[in-house]
């Protein structure tokens, strides 16, 4: 199978980058997107050219290193799916495959379509843990869960934190990926203890990360690869409003 | 130089204590001047960070992903193992003792087998109070399911994600550190070697991925939690910049390597389909719990599995091992599919699959419940493969996975380098021959959390007094200037072939001499082609761009460079070993219905290997089993 692709290239953060055209042939449709990308590079390095610079890491969905738009969409062209499990098959001989990195100024390039999500981190630094230090634990069935909560606080623990949610939204808003951390601890009865105090510095520190402001749009919840849905914000704000006011 | 394994007097159920009663303790004060390096972010690297840095010790933590959240440890599924008894099936530390030591095949210490299994209750506590969301009851305690190689239900687990969990719990906990500025994280740096000062490991060599800029850091300790080294392999369920230089580097300064060749090739990850595939995906070894393995037995059946009566299916584990069947531990389950495999019976397009059937676990226990057990699980495979697991069988396929083999280390998780620690999957420590499943995210937290913590004040007391060199001292500019010759010799190089084209013959020798079956002459060959394939790559590798830029190529390259010379330590150590143990299965040493033959009398010991210019030394640590008399391996 044989496709172009039009890609990004940016030697660095302050750097003018632009989209260039390359024509690949020998792909086959069992090759994941990535692995189509490696064929690529390796043809880049045999032409004397240096490779194109993208994140990866587990390929099997669940580390988050990787995401770039493909065709103008986070992640490619299936919901709820993250890069490294796009398959050629989604392609079509002869088609032209747009890849972009991330479009966010919170995420600034590092190079081609490598960005930086630190600011993601910084989000997590300010209180999204439990204040416990290791060998001060209780009995682990001291605390009863029940299962319905359990589940529920799974469902948003699941968050792989790849930036697709951030990258998609028109307003570039942190609030899928933030409200999933503050409900997975404030969810349970281990995070409770410190849960107002959690909410108002993460949200807070999201501000400060130059991240807009949520417009429920939903569009974040089309591309999560772990399915998060923009229900949880909603229950974000509710606890904010909660924190806020009868804190 | 001899090995002490500085094994604790007494009972083993009071070696830990009498341990850690009687090593010797810093006071806070102290402790804030003394600073260690972890490299690494995974499970163990992050525990270690975050637990030290808690007890008032200043922690530099290094990691080469974008963010410490992304270690490898995120990718294991299943589960985590602990004694602790919650389904009143008689389960104990003992039992799980045993279990780990017989699952090893008897190459393993006891002493630290037992302190694995003894740390194993307290170890769910921390992740509990840490807010890792484990599956419950409805009654709201803990649930519990089976893996491999054990007949109780001791399994913990949050759905397919359960190291996605407890690395988010140990990167919170490390975030919470990092905010109390007592842990300096560097995301995005890589160790390119360590930095030994009279003996005593002092620092390492970093190098910035984002600028490629060489820097150096020093410390009063160093510890290495690397993890795995099977991307040796090249296509292994690891991720793709995993890698084997830190621990090789160390090894080069005088850290013994044991057991390299010890690797555990997993029976259920999907099968190849191309060569330009990557990686392989490991689908969880709980889908055992209900799935059943089978093919067909007719030889180059070309029917659909749906198609093919019960009678005309060999459900070949179950025929072999009655008593744990479709259960048995993963070196014995990837065997028994190669078999099969090389039989003729392999399914699928290159007939390198055997089936994972759903379909009676479904009739019996309806496909609601099998959804909630693994639905993550079938959502992945069909991502992967176009294909619905409720309503046709998985082909799964045996991959590299992890490694047994490590740094060696003692008791107090130390190398044969003064001050230089290594921990969790990059050491040799609990798993003997074959590590059960859900015992690694076991071994790794426990290192990081719960040992290294009480193990490393023992050598930092004694180094209060001298105060590490700093970066200025000669020895740091000599390990930096060899750091910085061998990126510009590779660079220079400018030959003909990628770094891909060396990893993909690397990895086609290894899979062939030294995986899942080995034989003399098949590694005497193997260590030649190495051996060749290293002479090529430094005549004619290829690598471009620049040295002082971000650049994947050149990282790739240095990767595989020390991946090629951990080959031939492999080849060289399953050669050695002339004995079946565990994964390490020597064609020579089988019984008639090819069941692996061990051989006590004369390969009791770790093979711990030194190295010295080029070459390979070996020393022997003998293994005394004074608790449990070894037996023959039996899960028939």
């Amino acid at each position: 199978m044989k496709v172009t692709f039009k890609i990004w290239r940016q030697e660095q953060s302050d750097a003018k980058g632009a989209l260039k055209s390359y024509e690949i042939d020998g792909l086959s449709e069992d090759m994941s997107f990535l692995e189509a990308l490696d064929f690529l590079n390796e043809s880049l390095v045999l032409k004397n050219e240096k490779v194109i610079a993208f994140e990866s890491d587990c390929r099997e969905g669940i580390c988050g290193s990787c995401g770039v738009f493909i065709n103008g969409r986070a992640h490619g062209p299936h919901d709820n799916m993250a890069t490294c499990q796009v398959h050629m098959r989604s392609f079509k001989d002869g088609d032209t495959i747009v890849v972009e990195p991330w479009r966010a100024g919170a995420f600034p390039i590092v190079k081609d379509l490598v960005v930086d999500r630190s600011a993601f981190d910084r989000i997590i630094e300010q209180g999204a843990y439990i204040t416990a230090k290791t060998g001060t634990a209780a009995e682990a069935n001291a605390i009863l869960i029940p299962k319905e909560v359990a589940d529920s606080s799974m469902d948003v623990a699941a968050c792989i934190g790849c930036g697709a949610c951030v990258a998609t939204c028109k307003n570039a808003s942190a609030a899928l990926f933030v409200s999933a951390k503050i409900n997975h601890l404030n969810k349970l009865p281990q995070g409770q203890p410190e849960g107002h105090k959690r909410l108002l510095e993460m949200t807070t520190q999201m501000e400060l990360e130059n991240f807009g402001s949520c417009t429920f749009t939903a569009a974040c919840e089309m591309e999560c690869p772990a399915e998060i849905s923009i229900s949880s914000i909603a229950e974000m704000n509710a606890r904010y409003i909660k924190a806020k006011f009868f804190g | 130089m001899t090995l002490n394994s500085k094994i604790p007097e007494g009972k083993l159920e009071d070696k830990w204590r009498n341990y850690q009663s009687e090593s010797r303790l810093i006071n806070p004060a102290n402790k804030k001047n003394l600073n260690i390096i972890v490299v690494g972010s995974g499970l163990a690297g992050a525990g270690a960070a975050a637990t030290l840095a808690e007890l008032g010790y200043q922690v530099q933590c290094f990691c080469y992903q974008d963010s410490a959240r992304r270690a490898h440890s995120v990718a294991a599924q299943g589960g985590i193992n602990a004694a602790k008894n919650y389904q009143h099936d008689g389960d104990s530390v003992w039992r799980m003792f045993y279990d780990t030591l017989k699952g090893g095949d008897f190459r393993s210490r006891e002493a630290n087998t037992y302190r694995l299994a003894e740390l194993s209750a307290p170890l769910i506590d921390h992740f509990v109070q840490q807010g890792v969301p484990f599956a419950r009851e409805y009654g709201g305690v803990l649930a519990n399911r089976s893996f491999g190689g054990v007949q109780v239900q001791r399994t913990f687990y949050a759905r397919g994600q359960t190291g996605q969990q407890l690395l988010l719990a140990a990167y919170s906990q490390l975030s919470k550190m990092i905010r109390a500025k007592k842990v300096a994280m560097l995301p995005r740096h890589e160790v390119l070697d360590i930095v030994v000062i009279n003996g005593k490991a002092k620092g390492v060599i970093v190098r910035e991925l984002s600028t490629g800029q060489i820097k150096r850091f020093a410390a009063d300790a160093v510890v290495l939690a690397t993890g795995g080294y099977s991307r040796v392999f090249r296509l292994s369920t690891l991720a793709i910049n995993c890698n084997g230089s830190a621990i090789w580097k160390a090894h080069k300064r005088g850290a013994f390597f044991a057991a390299p060749s010890f690797t555990q090739i997993h029976p259920t990850a999907l099968p190849q389909t191309s060569d330009a595939q990557s990686k392989l995906t490991l689908m969880s070894e709980s889908l055992r719990n209900d799935g059943r393995i089978w093919v067909p037995k007719k030889k180059d059946d070309k029917r659909k599995p749906i198609d093919i009566p019960e009678d005309e299916r060999d459900y070949y584990l179950e025929r072999r091992y009655p008593s744990f069947g479709n259960l048995a531990p993963r070196d014995i389950a990837s065997r028994a599919a190669k078999e099969r495999i090389d039989a003729g019976h392999g399914v699928g397009q290159l007939k390198n699959a055997v089936y994972l059937d759903f379909k009676h676990a479904i009739t019996k226990l309806g496909k609601a419940a099998i959804e909630d057990k693994y639905g993550n699980l079938f959502t992945m495979y069909e991502k992967i493969t176009g294909i619905n697991a409720y309503q046709e069988p998985m082909k799964i396929s045996p991959a590299a996975h992890f490694s047994m083999g490590g740094l060696w280390v003692d008791y107090e998780l130390m190398t044969t380098i003064l001050g230089l620690y290594a921990i969790g999957e990059c050491n040799y420590s609990d798993h003997g021959a074959n590590r059960l499943g859900a015992n690694s995210l076991l071994q790794t937290s426990i290192d990081g959390y719960f040992i290294l913590p009480n193990t490393i004040n023992n050598y930092l007391e004694g180094e209060i007094g001298e105060k590490h060199p700093g970066v200025e001292h000669p020895e740091f500019a000599h390990v930096e200037n060899e750091v910085k010759a061998h990126i510009k010799k590779i660079l220079h190089i400018n030959g003909n072939r990628t770094t891909d084209d060396f990893h993909r013959e690397l990895g086609k020798v290894m899979w062939q001499e030294c995986a899942m079956s080995r034989n003399k002459q098949g590694l005497e060959l193997a260590i030649l082609q190495i051996k060749e394939i290293k002479e090529q790559f430094w005549n004619d590798i290829k690598v471009t761009g620049t040295d002082t830029e971000m650049n994947p190529e050149l990282e790739k390259a240095l990767r595989l460079a020390d991946f090629i010379e951990l080959a031939i330590l492999m080849c060289t150590d399953a050669l050695q070993r002339d004995e079946s143990c565990g994964a390490h299965f020597r064609e020579e040493y089988q019984t008639e219905d090819g069941e692996a033959v061990r051989n006590d009398a004369d390969f009791n010991f770790v093979s711990v290997w030194e190295y010295h210019a080029g070459d390979f030394k070996l020393h022997k640590e003998m293994l005394e089993f004074e608790y449990v008399k070894p037996t023959v391996r039996s899960y028939k």
